[in-house]
């Protein structure tokens, strides 16, 4: 781990205990402090506010609970993401919510956590099928800014006992709590996957394309286009030759064959559709979860649109003046949009696009200029921005948390 | 049952009070405060609990739902919210001094958006009826509690609501898009939106589950899923309730998750047989309904599997549901059982404990042990995909102390499941019935915590304040149990 500005390492605290003294150190004399877990998602949010200090969760790791016929997994907030798809991977299992490795896009390295992939919040191409983070994750520890350890949630996927307090860490970017442990429902990876690759069809045509096959009784759990100039970038051979629509289907081998063929007659469509069998599937949908298409050229800003699906290409059509790559995910309802940084990465345009569609937008790459002046997600207002402060408040009186990184005042 | 000192000052100014909110709404009837009127709202599902409240207003826009809360935050009046009443906790039960907002007028479905696969309704809508209104397209709306002919979408909200079908498709939670909620003190807000995942913090996911204490939601966006081609239950009976446990995680260590997996034992088998003759066999200690989905071959090929599976488990029943009909009788039998039991015994009390699977016969066994000690039958049904229970213990309340002694029943049986790594409850949520034991599940600590949240939405403790946590535990607060003034502003 690299030191920060000041030449200091970050403190690594290996349990709750250890980790609470810091955060308690630090809420007595208002030393703000910058949580990470490896680093990697580092370049998401805003760069936090005043002199903090370095603080890595890394520490707190391992597999504390697996239960592969009780479908969960309890792991410390530290373990490295490809840990545990490995553990689950063993029993033929997964997380549901495909998190994406942001490494090439983000020009960061180290080993991702699963604490990192909470706090951040942002789900894979399954989310249209297997939910988001917020829908797997069933229980959690932490440390909130009082320096007090608490659980919400459980091992136990149906749990209403309480406030929803474990919802509340997803996406919030450890301004709430520094995560310490957290337990996820898993469910059996399919045994099979295949991917129909819908050719040459525009922006327009291929959101309907992929509503109408999510209108179906076959279970498409991945829905995602790419624009001819995305799919050229492809390492996938099969896809590079013009635009493609990539609709995906897992489940137990003979299904499989019978839901390709009747996916195909529903769709209805004269356009070629190619098959991809289960590695160039894994391959192509790798690609569109890590959105490596948009990693270069590493100065261009990078967007992340969050709209209803039919929204995703008027919005971009909105913004055709800027020349974005775009790249749709959910079946339209997730623009990843690249386009010239520039001073303000073209910010009041892109969110007032987003927002007309009763979208968001994240600023989620960025030159560091652009990034200290452009907030990462438009600020809330009136009564829900007194809600918000007031949330941040009741965990994390000092402040101490993460200020900054997620909403200015936070 | 021990609730809130009612506000003196506040109960004075009642007719006051009620000339106010009819002048902020547009029809007299829409404000209750004839006594023979108010009776209706005195309980809910958990009918052993009544207070009548001091007023009921029924809105019919969330400007009105607005005006009232401003109006009752203003004056320092407690209020309490209430769908159709189905809840099996007391969440819809009134005090003395509130005002229950009742949002059975706003039943209209706003919208339905099948290219985006969403329906928005107002909170008045039954959980039925957003199925009804979207299933000429072939779409439903995947949660399904026992109840949802009657019960509310509100109510599903604010109690986050299960089913039968939650270990494929979720709860509740995991089915909306987006909130409209007015805020105790009258301010509307939207939570989440048209879209997945739009960032910030998860205020929809917190909102949700809150029993009606952070605010009323008056516009709800859902996701409505397109139906599977087909489903079909296979029955499974065994000669011990550890049998059936062993086979439950067969058949998720193969692979296969069912999109139900219901587990009944002996007494409720029999009750439901002899109420809907579902042609459930007698002669087994435990029954497995076990329901997978898709193509009538792939159907058949799933079926086939769990048929394999379980017969390493020798199964001494076993029937494949061959037609619509059929399966209808089979899912009859199950979803009637509660009302089954309430034909064989006076009353009856419904537990909603969850329990890490893997230790249903143990449980189980302890359940038994546990009624037996008080001199109860038990009759069990629980959804064993996600180990969610529902004990029923079968008591008279005609007989003296046997409610309360079936109260001290249910707790003990809560708190096992908490001791096995469970939680409280799975579905019905705390409301008055669990408050007090919130504290066998949570430390001080994180209660604190909790209330703390309560305190930023409703610093007063005005929204039904007696709901969830321990009364005692709010000793302190703004407005909770203490002088008539301190509620005022």
């Amino acid at each position: 781990m690299a030191p920060d500005a000041a030449g200091r390492q970050p403190l690594a605290p290996e349990t709750p205990d250890a980790l609470a003294d810091i955060v308690r150190a630090a809420a007595a004399d208002g030393t703000p402090l910058d949580l990470m877990g490896s680093g990697t998602r580092r370049g998401l949010g805003r760069p936090v506010a005043g002199n903090a200090r370095t603080v890595s969760l890394r520490g707190l790791m391992g597999v504390r609970q697996y239960s592969p016929t009780e479908l969960y997994i309890t792991v410390g907030a530290g373990t490295p993401l490809a840990e545990v798809a490995a553990t689950l991977a063993e029993k033929g299992q997964g997380l549901l919510f495909e998190p994406p490795d942001l490494r090439t896009l983000l020009g960061s390295a180290g080993e991702p956590t699963i604490g990192g992939a909470v706090a951040t919040g942002f789900a894979g191409p399954a989310r249209i099928a297997g939910g988001g983070i917020r829908d797997s994750l069933i229980g959690v520890e932490m440390v909130t800014g009082r320096a007090e350890a608490i659980r919400s949630g459980g091992r136990v996927m149906k749990n209403v006992t309480g406030y929803d307090l474990t919802k509340l860490t997803v996406g919030s970017f450890g301004t709430l709590g520094a995560l310490t442990e957290v337990t996820f429902k898993v469910l059996p990876t399919p045994r099979r996957m295949a991917t129909l690759a819908v050719r040459g069809l525009g922006d327009g045509d291929a959101r309907a394309l992929m509503s109408l096959a999510l209108a179906s009784p076959y279970e498409v759990t991945g829905a995602a286009h790419l624009p001819a100039a995305i799919a050229a970038r492809s390492e996938v051979a099969a896809l590079t030759d013009g635009a493609a629509t990539l609709l995906r289907l897992g489940g137990f081998a003979e299904s499989i064959d019978y839901r390709v063929g009747e996916l195909t007659d529903h769709l209805e469509t004269a356009a070629q559709i190619d098959v991809l069998d289960d590695d160039a599937s894994a391959a192509a949908w790798a690609e569109v979860r890590d959105v490596r298409a948009l990693a270069g050229p590493p100065d261009r800003a990078v967007w992340r649109i969050s709209v209803k699906p039919t929204a995703g290409p008027e919005v971009v059509a909105r913004l055709a003046d800027l020349l974005p790559d775009v790249l749709y995910d959910w079946g339209g309802g997730l623009v990843w949009l690249s386009l010239e940084a520039g001073e303000d990465a073209a910010a009041s345009v892109v969110r007032g696009a987003a927002e007309a569609a009763g979208g968001t937008a994240m600023l989620v790459r960025a030159p560091d200029g652009v990034r200290a002046a452009i907030p990462f997600q438009a600020p809330p207002t009136g009564a829900l921005a007194t809600v918000i402060a007031r949330l941040k408040s009741a965990f994390d009186p000092a402040g101490v948390l993460n200020p900054g990184r997620l909403y200015p005042e936070t | 049952m021990q609730m809130p000192e009612p506000n003196a000052a506040v109960l004075a100014r009642r007719a006051q009070i009620a000339a106010d909110l009819r002048s902020l709404l547009p029809a007299p009837d829409m404000v209750i405060a004839a006594e023979d009127e108010l009776r209706a709202y005195e309980t809910d599902g958990l009918s052993a609990y009544r207070q009548m409240p001091m007023i009921v207003v029924l809105p019919e826009t969330t400007q009105q739902v607005s005006a009232i809360m401003r109006y009752c935050h203003m004056n320092g009046i407690r209020s309490v919210a209430r769908g159709a009443g189905t809840s099996l906790a007391g969440g819809a039960l009134p005090l003395a001094d509130s005002v229950v907002i009742g949002i059975s007028k706003m039943t209209r479905v706003v919208d339905v958006d099948f290219a985006n696969r969403t329906a928005t309704v107002q909170p008045g809508v039954t959980n039925m009826a957003i199925t009804t209104a979207v299933q000429h397209e072939g779409f439903f709306f995947a949660p399904d509690p026992s109840s949802q002919i009657a019960c509310t979408i509100a109510g599903n909200v604010a109690m986050n609501s299960g089913g039968a079908h939650c270990l494929k498709y979720g709860v509740t939670s995991n089915n909306l898009l987006g909130l409209e909620v007015v805020l105790p003190d009258g301010e509307v807000v939207r939570l989440g939106g048209p879209n997945l995942d739009g960032g910030g913090y998860d205020l929809m996911g917190l909102f949700t589950g809150s029993e009606g204490t952070l605010g009323i939601v008056t516009e709800i966006t859902v996701r409505i899923l397109h139906s599977p081609e087909g489903a079909r239950p296979i029955l499974m009976g065994f000669d011990s309730n550890e049998a059936a446990g062993a086979c439950v995680d067969a058949i998720i260590s193969s692979g296969i998750i069912p999109v139900a997996l219901e587990f009944m034992d002996k007494p409720a088998i029999h009750a439901a047989e002899a109420y809907v003759h579902a042609g459930y066999p007698l002669d087994v200690e435990a029954l497995l309904i076990v329901e997978v989905e898709g193509s009538d071959e792939e159907v058949d090929r799933l079926l086939g599997w769990i048929k394999e599976i379980a017969q390493r488990h020798n199964p001494s029943y076993l029937r494949i549901s061959t037609s619509e009909a059929e399966s209808q009788i089979i899912w009859k039998g199950r979803k009637s059982a509660f009302g089954a039991v309430g034909r064989i015994s006076p009353d009856y009390y419904c537990m909603d404990g969850t329990i890490p699977t893997g230790q249903l016969p143990g449980v189980l066994k302890r359940i038994g042990e546990i009624c037996d000690g008080y001199g109860f039958e038990v009759a069990n049904i629980f959804h064993a995909g996600d180990g969610n229970l529902h004990p029923l213990i079968m008591y008279d309340a005609n007989k003296a102390g046997d409610l309360e002694k079936a109260e001290n029943c249910g707790a003990d049986i809560l708190k096992l499941c908490v001791d096995v790594g469970g939680c409280l409850t799975g579905e019905h949520g705390v409301g008055v019935e669990k408050r007090d034991l919130m504290t066998y599940q949570f430390t001080e600590t994180e209660l604190e915590q909790q209330r703390r949240v309560k305190d930023v939405f409703d610093p007063a403790w005005l929204l039904n304040p007696h709901k969830i946590f321990p009364l005692s535990a709010r000793v302190g607060r703004l407005g909770a149990d203490a002088a008539p003034a301190a509620a005022a502003e």
